[in-house]
């Protein structure tokens, strides 16, 4: 009995396999504008990058006629098949999130020039005319939340880590510590950052960014060399940073790119504020320029999001952590930011660099 | 500590087998039994056992496709929506499910047959690179898996468990990639031989340490293997890191790309989409070379006697630790061409956190293959339709494509464990001397 059984689904099997060759995948007849996302290695529900660059696809499919869909990249040779995916199925406008694709991006944007690309996190130079590269000023909004971190701390300590050492991840970093730096110029105070330094180049970095158990040694580290406050840069590891703080108490984590009072709610209670990267609202913008009628191509143009046009931004600050005296000054310096009257030490870093 | 009882034991079952092996290179002789299968215990090595041998992986392929379809339909809500309207309508939609699922899968991974023979009767250049390209993606994923597998296959040959195939990988990256972009004004001529040659000597030096280790002082090659992969990535790190040694200076942990003299030619260098390229045709070469490395020279007679029983081979006069050191660095030269097919033929360039996964899929590789070159390569290509496949499925199908981890997760566990196909089709257990000792070496 059980052979047959067995035998059955062998047959459905092959059956199956004979079917393939019928055309049982009908092409979507649509006349939504088609919107294709290739992920990096991290996954779609990373919760973080690949997420919030979805969230964007997302958003469109509700306020515009669109529709989405991704891919996910498990290892750097894939990439370059995904994009044939959406190449062969005729998208109107492929995303990739990540500069490791942005090579990939621009072979399949200079081989098919009558498709339109984004990418999140790169800008190239010099630009090629269907790719729109979507870069963040994350630095300044990385200054206000080491601004608000240096008002907030009780130990006098604060710190941050990252994933690795990479400009998407130091920038959030650089500007942190700046933040502190002009706090502590304007308040005569000597609030102290753990785990990066502008100047040596030098920080705590993870090696990863899927380790949750290292988010939380490291998380434990600091906690013990006094730090009461630490913002983790390198996605999904910084949850494993927010369980350790959640249970020693009397401590706060900053979330990046996401709100992770609305992303991560089990850790509502202990964060601080978190450092807005606003990638869903670069690609909604994008989708909706490139859905607009008569839209032929971005012309090699890079969008920026800063303060001043939302595309960057920090969360709400935990109440009863920083005076009200405190959040005025946020406000005026996000302001001196905007008219460049702040330097977030951002341009100077990398200007060293390369 | 008893493994001299186990290493005894071990050796007069993989007697047969390794002689097999060889039988298989004679095809033609059918039925007739070699003239070296003297055991006692030996089987007709004939058609009908060749395929029985070949029945317990088969099965466990099928039954893993059967529990991969259902994690399928358990995972689709629309199967659930159905089975709510009634049951019938829930498993007409499970079969519609799977029977989507699986055929994109198939296209993926082989093209649509349909386009292809329309293609081929247009004559269309475009088209039958259009209709074959799922085809070669195929292939194109299973040329690392073959150099990776036929590594940890070497090893296993040696009685070495080279978990380090990842790290060895890393550093023949590095070396490839550095002679690729760093010697220019070289012809293609010169330039690529010696950019596959700089990936062999990085992956096979890394490797001979813990060999080394291994025949000096008895150090545990797995251990050594383990934290060599660290290094080796930290040490990536270091060198591709934005402002590091190797990084490109655009701002990003990338390194240069490689000259086009060191590219590795592909099969249709004006399309983009297709990456299959030279690199596949020398991993069969390899294989072969391997083949004959192993079960024709005294080098390879000398490996599989001290994977056998190093006791015996010393006691053969064969230097045990030298063999240790050789066979680590053939290994790990094998795992180097895997980084090297892939920076030449197909990235041309090397990216920090280049993480593949190769070196761990090369140890099922190299189990699902029982660590013989050919079974290596046929294991590869099913790993290669399974990656590309899966890709298919996650794109018109919609199923996540970690579908693919599962399926070869349970190829593994049934081909590990055998007793369960067996118990599941009642197929009769082989008569001992015909299985393969696929553990054998791991101690």
């Amino acid at each position: 009995m059980r052979k047959h059984i067995s035998m059955t689904l062998v047959m459905v099997l092959l059956f199956s396999l004979v079917l393939s060759a019928c055309d049982l995948l009908p092409q979507p007849e649509t006349d939504a504008f088609r919107v294709g996302m290739v992920t990096d290695v991290g996954g779609i529900d990373d919760r973080s990058f690949n997420a919030t660059a979805w969230r964007g696809i997302e958003m469109a499919e509700e306020e515009l006629n669109v529709e989405g869909d991704f891919l996910e990249s498990t290892a750097q040779p894939d990439y370059a098949p995904n994009l044939t995916h959406y190449i062969n199925q005729d998208y109107d406008l492929i995303v990739t999130v990540g500069f490791l694709l942005a090579d990939d991006t621009r072979d399949f944007a200079e081989a098919n020039p009558d498709f339109n690309f984004a990418i999140v996190d790169f800008a190239y130079d010099p630009p090629v005319e269907n790719i729109r590269g979507l870069v963040f000023a994350t630095d300044e909004a990385a200054f206000l939340a080491g601004y608000a971190a240096a008002a907030a701390t009780q130990t006098g300590i604060v710190a941050t880590f990252g994933g690795i050492n990479i400009p998407p991840v130091s920038i959030f970093m650089v500007g942190f510590e700046h933040g502190v730096n002009y706090y502590n110029e304007q308040n005569g105070a000597n609030v102290q950052v753990l785990g990066w330094d502008t100047a040596a180049n030098t920080g705590v970095f993870v090696g990863n960014f899927d380790s949750t158990d290292d988010g939380r040694r490291v998380a434990d580290e600091f906690l013990s060399e006094g730090a009461d406050i630490i913002m983790p840069v390198a996605g999904p590891v910084g949850l494993g940073s927010a369980e350790a703080v959640q249970q020693a108490g009397n401590a706060w984590i900053i979330g990046v790119d996401t709100d992770w009072t609305v992303s991560a709610p089990e850790y509502d209670a202990i964060i601080l504020t978190s450092v807005l990267k606003n990638m869903d609202i670069a690609v909604f913008d994008t989708i909706q320029m490139a859905a607009e009628p008569g839209f032929t191509t971005f012309g090699g143009e890079t969008y920026l999001g800063t303060l001043e046009n939302d595309g960057v931004g920090i969360a709400d600050v935990a109440p009863g952590t920083i005076t009200a005296d405190v959040e005025a000054e946020l406000d005026q310096i996000r302001q001196a930011i905007i008219d460049g009257e702040i330097d977030t030490g951002w341009a100077a870093y990398i200007g060293g660099l390369n | 500590m008893n493994k001299e009882a186990h290493e005894t034991d071990a050796r007069a079952s993989t007697e047969v087998p390794s002689d097999h092996d060889d039988a298989a290179s004679d095809r033609n002789t059918g039925t007739e039994p070699t003239p070296r299968a003297l055991t006692v215990h030996e089987p007709k090595p004939g058609c009908r056992s060749r395929l029985r041998t070949l029945l317990v992986p088969l099965l466990a392929i099928v039954t893993a496709l059967i529990i991969g379809a259902l994690v399928i339909v358990f995972t689709d809500t629309s199967v659930y929506a159905a089975f709510e309207e009634g049951f019938l309508q829930g498993i007409v939609q499970a079969l519609v499910v799977i029977i989507r699922a699986y055929s994109a899968f198939y296209v993926g991974a082989f093209g649509d047959p349909g386009q292809i023979l329309g293609a081929l009767l247009s004559g269309d250049t475009t088209r039958i690179i259009r209709a074959v390209y799922p085809l070669t993606e195929t292939l194109r994923t299973a040329t690392p898996y073959i150099f990776a597998g036929l590594a940890v296959a070497v090893g296993f040959q040696g009685g070495l468990f080279n978990i380090g195939a990842e790290g060895q990988y890393f550093i023949a990256g590095l070396t490839t990639v550095f002679v690729g972009y760093a010697l220019t004004g070289l012809p293609a001529l010169i330039h690529l031989p010696l950019a596959l040659l700089a990936g062999i000597v990085g992956g096979a030096l890394w490797a001979a340490i813990p060999g080394y280790l291994k025949g000096k002082t008895g150090a545990h090659e797995v251990i050594n293997t383990i934290m060599l992969n660290y290094i080796a990535f930290r040490f990536a790190e270091y060198m591709l890191d934005v402002g590091g040694p190797m990084a490109r200076g655009d701002g990003r942990p990338v390194s240069p790309e490689i000259q086009p003299s060191a590219y590795l030619p592909r099969l249709f260098p004006g399309q983009i989409q297709v990456r299959l390229n030279a690199g596949f045709l020398l991993a069969l070469l390899v294989a072969w070379g391997v083949w004959w490395l192993l079960f024709k020279t005294t080098i390879g007679y000398e490996i599989r006697t001290v994977g056998h029983n190093p006791r015996a081979a010393k006691y053969a006069g064969i230097n045990v630790a030298r063999n240790y050191v050789i066979t680590m660095a053939i290994s790990g030269g094998l795992a180097g061409l895997a980084a090297s097919t892939d920076i030449l033929g197909v990235l041309r360039f090397m990216p920090n956190a280049f993480h593949s996964g190769y070196g761990f899929d090369a140890i099922a590789l190299a189990l699902l293959g029982k660590s013989h070159p050919l079974g290596v390569v046929l294991a590869s290509l099913l790993f290669g339709a399974l990656r590309a496949g899966a890709r298919n499925m996650q794109g018109i199908a919609r199923v996540p494509i970690d579908i693919t981890s599962i399926l070869q997760g349970l190829i593994i566990v049934f081909i590990a464990a055998p007793e369960i196909i067996r118990l599941i089709y009642r197929v009769r257990q082989l008569p001992k001397g015909e299985e393969i000792d696929l553990t054998h070496g791991w101690g």
